[in-house]
């Protein structure tokens, strides 16, 4: 559909959002305890955030669980059944407030599980997922989604997409018919819009993905990766705060006879990812390690998936305990 | 309902051949007939065997396609779900995801000499494409199967050993390591590329398919080139830690390519391009 | 050029050391190892109280000993941790020259590791006084208080296993969590793995952990874990007197038997 723009009133976004939460799951942004800010649904009004910068965690759990059931067994020697999941329950989750960098991770997300044969389990989420983006008006030394071919008020994936205007009132941008149907519910909401400018943050361009991409054709021996990695400690948290990186670990739990089959996060950064029963391991250090997380993304998937394995959310650099930052690692493989 | 690509089959384990003290044969058959009916796979193929609560494991489907109501499956107890297995017994449910992966493509090699060449535990991955020619013998020349294990308890397929070796349209070299012959052990003495290079053979016409322990491709590799065989002639399957089986879960590429799905199945030429990361 | 540079690139020119491991300052302001294998480079090195991260987790990564000897930049927490690695056999003290730093940053001048030794000897062995209060208000809730707080930080663990590899003394090739015969913990994240999970860890760690803290940092979602096994380098003091890393061939305070062990926690 052709892109609606309307005009919404800072005092009125209270009223949407609890006119959606009052009938559906909503997916919003808060502040935990500890400053850091997080994802919760259905909060108070009050609760939630338009002023931060990035959550700790991405929101792809919204359509790639950390723990999802695959199917539901007995294992009882010759009767051993199984019991499919039903995907149909799946409910619909507005996703409210995320900014530009998540909500272009769903298209990337979309090129791992859809490419080939399609993964119901994932494709169900996301059909069931209405984002209500919020453009960045903010931004620190970590984003870098000027660098991925993405902007800070980039429409990819977002159904609405709010951008704060200097009176701190807020430009809808409607652009798919389940953002169309989110804003006929609460027309009276919604204005004409007015010209007032908006604010969108300033995030510099540090690297040219395509170049990077382009270097790393022939870099697979290098000695950057070494060099670049020592300080790597090889733990997952840069894949788990990540919206893009999808690799998962399928693994039985059983109570009794009654158990299940279930997928979970994993990290290329672990070295059991790769161990064969024998021992052998084709990825046995971290240098090598680190290597496949920055030619997945930037090669591996740009060759096969058609889509850059990066949104430039800057998630793994902020919550990497060693500063293993990604930026500064791909502005040096762009020039060796 | 869609479709759930994650749900296995459920089949029955049919008979259990043990090949060696650790090393089982499984024929499975289709607990219902309409999966039996609707499911085909083609020589190469691997899938994803699970016992309900140890998880699944990746073997190659080692039955032949032209043998139909069954799959077979071989498999050394090694880790959690081969222990698992090792313990099933006749008439037990298991489950089985597949076929995925690609293929021998053995109809480019109609009219061609075969040599297979196996080592070990790698028979198993080359049973399904060897019988699979053997069944359309008529369309391929003079089949060669050169195989090694470390001593004669290890051999797997004995049986079919016996037959492949009685039999006068295949040549069958069979051969242990030193010190692992029995008294009566009538085969070859020494290790695969020794034996190899002594049996005389042409790479005249001949599609070479080699699959077996690193040190033994290694030092086959060099055999195969000095007999003559051009890359593109020379077959091997991969194997890689595994889940999904279809290109998702992350962890079996080798640089860019799925070992899942542009594998197993790899020609010396596509290998050689590939980074060390198998 | 500070006084670890300056000392850095003495090893390093005299082929005493093939790298250094230190501190340097990242494009975005924040402190982080850094790996200096040329005399000529070692100007990025800098020490100031923000460097808190325990390097000695770096002694037994493959790329970084693949140099060679290697020299450390060490705290008090990073003596402690090496003399761990030394008694548990995981590091060659022939291998390592430790550059101390004493508590008010100053570079510190160890002949040998008997003078290392005798420097730990007369420091403050205790958990970090913020961590010790946390752990006394901890301490005074009822158990079922003390469980639902656990419950509630645990809850968030994301199983990134960050706490696992930023700490010197979790070494092992093969981490219990990751054996499957059998599973004894459960892969996926949830309330109960998570639970079992830090249980684990912190109970590996008793009598070894050396109050650095690095777990804790290292969390990227703040969970406290490292009051866990401080409550356990606490506990072990109390019982047998014993403070993790205090010297080269102290015996492992949970796997060595005495006649005269306290037997009271034996219900």
């Amino acid at each position: 559909m052709e892109t609606i723009k309307k005009l919404i009133r800072k005092q009125s976004l209270e009223k949407l959002f609890t006119t959606l939460s009052a009938s559906r799951k909503v997916y919003a942004p808060v502040f935990a305890a500890d400053k850091r800010v997080e994802y919760k649904y259905n909060p108070a009004f009050a609760e939630v955030t338009f002023e931060h910068i990035q959550s700790t965690l991405s929101v792809k759990n919204v359509v790639f669980p950390k723990v999802e059931n695959l199917m539901y067994y007995t294992n009882n020697k010759v009767d051993s059944t199984i019991t499919d999941i039903d995907l149909t329950k799946i409910p619909e989750v507005v996703l409210w407030g995320s900014h530009p960098c998540d909500n272009s991770a769903y298209d990337v997300l979309k090129s791992i599980f859809c490419w080939d044969i399609k993964d119901e389990f994932f494709a169900k989420r996301l059909e069931k997922l209405v984002v209500i983006g919020l453009a960045c008006h903010q931004s620190d030394a970590y984003c870098f989604c000027t660098s991925v071919g993405l902007t800070p008020n980039s429409t990819k994936g977002s159904d609405i997409l709010l951008s704060k205007t200097k009176s701190g009132d807020y430009i809808a941008e409607i652009f798919t018919e389940k953002g169309n149907a989110i804003v006929a519910a609460s027309s009276d909401l919604f204005e004409q819009p007015n010209n007032e400018e908006i604010v969108i943050a300033e995030v510099k361009q540090t690297f040219n993905h395509e170049q990077v991409t382009e270097k790393l054709k022939t870099a697979f021996e290098h000695p950057f990766w070494v060099a670049n990695s020592l300080r790597c400690i090889g733990c997952g948290a840069c894949a788990y705060v990540c919206p893009t990186c999808a690799c998962f670990d399928i693994q039985d739990e059983t109570k009794g006879k009654e158990g299940r089959r279930y997928r979970s996060w994993d990290s290329c950064g672990f070295s059991l990812f790769t161990l064969h029963t024998s021992g052998h391991n084709p990825r046995e250090v971290q240098s090598q390690r680190w290597r496949q997380r920055i030619m997945h993304k930037f090669s591996y998937m740009p060759d096969r998936n058609e889509s850059l394995g990066c949104v430039g959310c800057g998630r793994c650099s902020r919550g990497c305990p060693v500063d293993m930052n990604i930026s500064e690692q791909l502005q040096a493989l762009q020039n060796i | 309902m869609c479709e759930n690509i994650y749900k296995p089959y459920l089949m029955v384990i049919d008979q259990i051949v043990e090949e060696t003290a650790d090393v089982k044969t499984f024929r499975l058959k289709f607990k219902n007939q309409e999966d039996a009916d609707k499911f085909s796979f083609k020589a190469g193929q691997f899938g994803e065997y699970s016992i309900f609560g140890e998880g699944e494991s990746t073997f190659c489907i080692a039955s032949a396609p032209t043998r139909k109501e069954y799959i077979e499956c071989t498999f050394r107890k090694a880790g959690r779900v081969t222990n698992a297995l090792a313990n099933a017994e006749v008439g037990d449910t298991v489950g089985f995801r597949g076929p995925y992966g690609n293929t021998f493509p053995i109809e480019q090699w109609e009219g061609k000499n075969l040599l297979y060449i196996a080592g070990g535990i790698a028979l198993p991955p080359m049973r399904c494409v060897i019988w699979n020619t053997i069944d359309l013998r008529e369309k391929y020349k003079d089949i060669t199967i050169v195989y090694g294990a470390r001593s004669v308890a290890d051999l797997v397929y004995k049986h079919e050993l016996k037959e492949w070796e009685e039999r006068a349209d295949i040549k069958l070299i069979t051969t242990v390591d030193p010190g692992g012959q029995t008294p009566d052990w009538k085969g070859e003495i020494g290790f695969v590329p020794t034996v190899l290079e002594k049996a005389g053979l042409s790479s005249a016409n001949t599609i070479a398919i080699l699959c077996g322990p690193p040190v033994m491709i290694k030092f086959t590799m060099p055999i195969l080139k000095n007999l003559g065989f051009e890359d593109k002639d020379i077959f091997t399957t991969l194997e890689n830690r595994m889940k999904c089986g279809f290109g998702k879960c992350g962890r079996c590429n080798v640089g860019k390519l799925f070992v899942c799905k542009d594998g197993p199945v790899f020609t010396y030429e596509e290998m050689k391009v590939l980074p060390a990361e198998y | 050029m500070s006084n670890i540079a300056a000392k850095a690139k003495e090893l390093l020119e005299s082929n005493a050391v093939q790298v250094v491991i230190g501190y340097e300052v990242g494009p975005t302001g924040v402190v982080r190892p850094a790996f200096v294998t040329d005399s000529a480079k070692t100007d990025s090195f800098i020490y100031n109280e923000n460097c808190l991260q325990n390097l000695a987790m770096y002694l037994t990564k493959h790329e970084v000993k693949h140099f060679g000897k290697m020299g450390i930049v060490a705290t008090l927490p990073v003596m402690r941790s090496i003399m761990m690695l030394i008694s548990e056999q995981q590091v060659v003290s022939e291998n390592i020259v430790v550059l101390g730093i004493s508590d008010d940053g100053k570079l510190l001048d160890f002949a040998d590791l008997s003078v290392m030794h005798a420097h730990i000897e007369k420091s403050n062995l205790g958990n970090p006084t913020k961590d010790q209060e946390r752990l006394a208000e901890l301490n005074k809730l009822s158990i079922e208080e003390k469980f639902n707080f656990w419950e509630q930080e645990l809850s968030k663990c994301i199983k990134c296993y960050a706490c696992r590899q930023s700490c010197p003394m979790c070494y092992c090739i093969r981490c219990s969590t990751d054996c499957n015969q059998p599973q004894w913990i459960p892969v996926q994240s949830n309330t109960q793995g998570n639970l079992d999970w830090h249980v684990l860890r912190a109970m590996h760690l008793a009598g070894r952990c050396i109050s650095c803290g690095e777990c804790g940092r290292a969390c990227p979602v703040n969970i406290p874990c490292h009051l866990l096994t401080m409550q356990l380098a606490d506990q072990t003091y109390n019982y047998f007197k014993v403070h993790a890393g205090t010297s080269q061939d102290m015996k492992s305070v949970m796997s060595t038997f005495e006649p005269n062990d306290k037997e009271s926690f034996i219900i």
